[in-house]
């Protein structure tokens, strides 16, 4: 089912076009990542879907309904919205900040509190701790998790996401990103993300919207971006990153084929098998060496290449 | 130490109206933050959503700051009258620019990711003003009503300039009188006041965000309280006077006359001496002091109540001059004789308002008049290698006429050659500029040469009793012993202190004395 489909979205400041005729459609439950360089326009698309920019032309609409059939405030409280500079708001204490749109809605208090006490908890801030505190007194990366329950206090189907990593050390940032995939709450969402990062892209996309100049260049599964670029621009787009992003996409499924394999492995990225193997969690139960697990990975990414030659 | 016991003692003695002024002092503060709040905390918010207008509004603003408090009070005076409406009104106006600046910082200063992700979360504008932005701008805001509040104790000590009230009564009271113990009697309880607001306002911008809205709030609702404290009664009576500090507070002015006319049920209001003529003119009050040969009495039809008792020590104007002078010249003595006793203080009172009202020149003012009592004569040609005879005045048109007078007599009826040095500044520099040589006539005034250049005992002053003979006699004995100085006989006005009102409300209540407005009163 479409949860949002965008058509033909422009968008120019004075003369300089920021956004030239993209249009896209995204089904419930998918996390969609819109990805380029800076000034490409990915994070003005993102506004347009919930209007904090208007668009001169085109339409969005949101489970059909075009966006503009109702007020902008009425139409955000339905969407999360997690930003890089977090934007909390600096004189309300953590469990205030979570709050603030459940009160927009008129939820009861009581409801808001054990909502908010879930959402500390799952996010690995004790909330006998945190929910009293004010953001000053948070880390960076605390700061972040506090704006996602923000985003996810009113359940809202649909979250959108800009940069939301982007302030963050690396280590940080890495270890948000896998809590942030394993979180059961955005499972079932619909999701949009913008980053100029490609790792993190390709870690959390099930499709990407690669843009340049304010066009869409390509919009496919990482997958499919990686092994069937549909031009120069998104090809050179990756190379630098290639084998990384190589390693990522492949699971152990595609380099030994699915019959040899346990069903959990299956869907484990080359990636995560070889931090397995060469990390200290290694326990000597594994079924392959490094040494067999790259001379598979090797001949799998050559029949990738075939196929897609083909 | 003496200093000190005797401020201690003034306080005691006050205490009453210490007590009043301090509580108009705030009244008026506070009633001004109170407008200046509601008027330029809602434009900064304005002008956050419109940066273009900024640049005007914040010019204007400022430059109401540069406009001297005591001119902009001038101003405002034909406008709001006399009293707090004035007072507050030009407070407001001095507070309106750290405030309307303070709130456009503030706003302008809160990030805008804060304010998007505000948006983003699906505030409306109005939730995101009150929930985020002024939340936020409050420290700032704050730190702005600071400032504001601690100018406007500042400002308001020239409230007593406009007779509402204030701790500045005993400022100006003292400055006009000279006397420190007064000054300092309004000026510290002023300066505690502005320590006491500013720690006060300091503890409340270092509340955090979340207690400082509610402090905020809290202080909004008190300051209509505190600007109440200038509503406390006060008394009325049938007249109301206006005075000047001076006069309220020298022992010949209104303390005297209080007690040898029985002036009660006389309500006061004290007033800048540049302002009382316009407050009664304007009905404001209705007694004022000034001086009896002052022009705006003619233009404004004001009428000098007889002062039956001679309260007021006698002012007569008297030319003085150098003895040397007249005995080179003895052809000078009865050209100058010919003013004695020839202007009286309608005449006086008439010239001046010319000079001052009318604008005239006082050469001309001068020849009009003698050409009138038949005293003008063409001046003589010029006689090379005449002697000089040299006039001097004080800086005031009175003085200027008078001063063009005598020279127009001596160019016409002597060879003499006459040169005027006019602008001479107070009486201590004319009278030095006599004594040395450096003129050889000025007019005085028999009062100022008794009590600025005589100053003799209490006693001897006493003694005179105020008798307009009496002084002249003393004053003349006085130089010519002590200086070598020749005063010569009176012009015939007394331009010295007297009460005043408008004409047509004294004719109604037949009021022409003093004695009458006291009669009056006790009906």
């Amino acid at each position: 089912m479409t949860t949002i489909r965008a058509t033909n979205l422009h968008k120019r400041y004075g003369a300089q076009p920021v956004v030239q005729d993209v249009s896209f459609e995204l089904a419930a439950g998918e996390t969609l990542v819109l990805l380029g360089p800076s000034g490409c326009g990915k994070t003005t698309l993102l506004k347009m879907l919930n209007r904090l920019i208007e668009p001169d032309a085109g339409t969005v609409e949101i489970n059909g309904r075009d966006v503009h059939a109702q007020r902008p405030e009425v139409l955000r409280r339905g969407m999360g919205y997690v930003i890089q500079q977090v934007g909390l708001l600096p004189h309300y204490t953590v469990a205030e900040n979570i709050a603030v749109v459940p009160k927009l809605l008129g939820h009861a208090p009581a409801a808001i509190a054990a909502r908010t006490e879930a959402l500390l908890t799952r996010l690995h801030l004790p909330p006998a701790r945190y929910a009293g505190q004010l953001p000053h007194q948070l880390s960076g990366g605390q700061q972040q998790r506090v704006g996602l329950a923000r985003a996810l206090a009113a359940d809202p189907p649909i979250i959108l996401m800009d940069e939301p990593f982007g302030a963050l050390d690396p280590i940080t940032r890495a270890s948000i990103r896998r809590e942030f995939r394993e979180l059961d709450e955005l499972r079932s969402k619909t999701v949009v993300l913008v980053t100029h990062d490609v790792t993190e892209a390709f870690e959390l996309a099930d499709r990407i919207l690669l843009l340049d100049a304010g066009r869409v260049q390509q919009m496919g599964t990482p997958r499919e971006l990686l092994f069937r670029p549909a031009n120069d621009f998104v090809r050179l787009f990756f190379a630098a990153e290639r084998l990384a992003l190589q390693l990522r996409v492949l699971t152990l499924g595609d380099v030994f084929g699915e019959e040899n394999l346990t069903e959990a492995n299956r869907t484990t990225t080359v990636h995560e098998a070889l931090e397995q193997l060469t990390g200290a969690a290694a326990d000597g139960s594994d079924t392959f060496t490094v040494a067999q697990l790259m001379a598979a990975f090797g001949e799998a990414l050559q029949r990738e290449e075939d196929a897609w030659k083909r | 130490m003496e200093t000190l016991s005797a401020l201690f003692t003034f306080w005691h003695e006050q205490a009453g109206k210490l007590g009043e002024q301090t509580l108009q002092h705030i009244g008026l503060t506070a009633a001004s933050l109170l407008l200046a709040v509601l008027v330029g905390g809602p434009l900064g918010l304005f002008l956050s959503r419109r940066p273009r207008w900024a640049p005007a509004v914040l010019g204007l603003a400022g430059v109401l700051q540069t406009v001297p408090s005591i001119a902009l009070l001038g101003f405002l005076i034909p406008l709001l009258g006399i009293g707090p409406k004035p007072a507050i009104f030009a407070l407001f106006l001095y507070s309106l620019l750290p405030i309307i600046r303070n709130t456009l910082a503030g706003i302008q200063g809160v990030p805008p990711a804060m304010v998007e992700a505000a948006r983003g979360l699906g505030l409306t504008d109005g939730q995101v003003l009150r929930q985020v932005e002024l939340p936020l701008a409050l420290p700032v805001l704050m730190a702005g009503i600071r400032t504001a509040t601690v100018i406007n104790v500042g400002v308001a000590t020239l409230a007593a300039y406009v007779a509402a009230g204030g701790l500045g009564e005993f400022i100006f009271g003292g400055i006009n009188l000279n006397n420190p113990v007064m000054i300092l009697a309004g000026a510290l309880p002023a300066a505690g006041l502005a320590l006491a607001f500013d720690a006060l306002l300091g503890g409340v911008q270092k509340l955090s965000a979340r207690r400082l809205r509610q402090t905020g709030a809290a202080l909004l609702l008190a300051l209509p309280l505190l600007a109440g404290a200038y509503l406390l009664p006060r008394a009325t009576g049938k007249l109301l006077a206006g005075f000047s500090p001076e006069f309220v507070g020298r022992a010949d002015g209104l303390p005297g006359l209080t007690k040898a006319y029985g002036l009660t049920h006389l309500p006061s209001v004290v007033l800048a001496p540049a302002l009382v003529y316009e407050a009664a003119h304007s009905a404001n009050v209705d007694v004022i002091d000034g001086y009896s040969t002052d022009g705006r009495i003619r233009a404004y039809g004001l009428r000098v109540l007889r002062d039956d008792r001679r309260v007021f020590p006698p002012y007569y104007a008297v030319p003085v001059v150098r003895p040397a002078l007249l005995r080179e010249h003895p052809e000078l003595r009865p050209v100058l004789a010919q003013l004695d006793g020839q202007i009286s203080d309608s005449a006086m009172t008439e010239l001046n308002y010319r000079a001052d009202y009318l604008h005239q020149d006082p050469r001309a003012i001068a020849e009009a008049f003698l050409r009138r009592r038949g005293l003008w004569r063409d001046a003589r040609p010029a006689v090379p290698g005449a002697p000089v005879v040299r006039l001097g005045s004080k800086i005031f048109a009175e003085q200027y006429i008078l001063i063009e007078m005598y020279a127009a007599l001596i160019r016409g009826q002597t060879d003499l050659a006459v040169e005027i040095k006019t602008g001479l500044g107070a009486t201590s520099i004319c009278f030095e500029a006599l004594r040395t040589g450096a003129i050889d006539l000025y007019p005085e005034y028999t009062g100022t040469g008794l009590l600025v250049l005589l100053q003799p005992r209490p006693q001897v002053i006493d003694s005179l009793g105020g008798r307009p003979a009496a002084v002249l006699g003393y004053v003349r004995a006085e130089f010519r012993r002590r200086y070598g100085l020749e005063w010569l006989a009176p012009l015939g006005f007394n331009n010295t202190y007297a009460l005043l009102m408008r004409g047509q409300q004294a004719q109604a209540l037949g009021i022409a004395s003093v004695s009458d407005l006291g009669g009056y009163l006790r009906k």
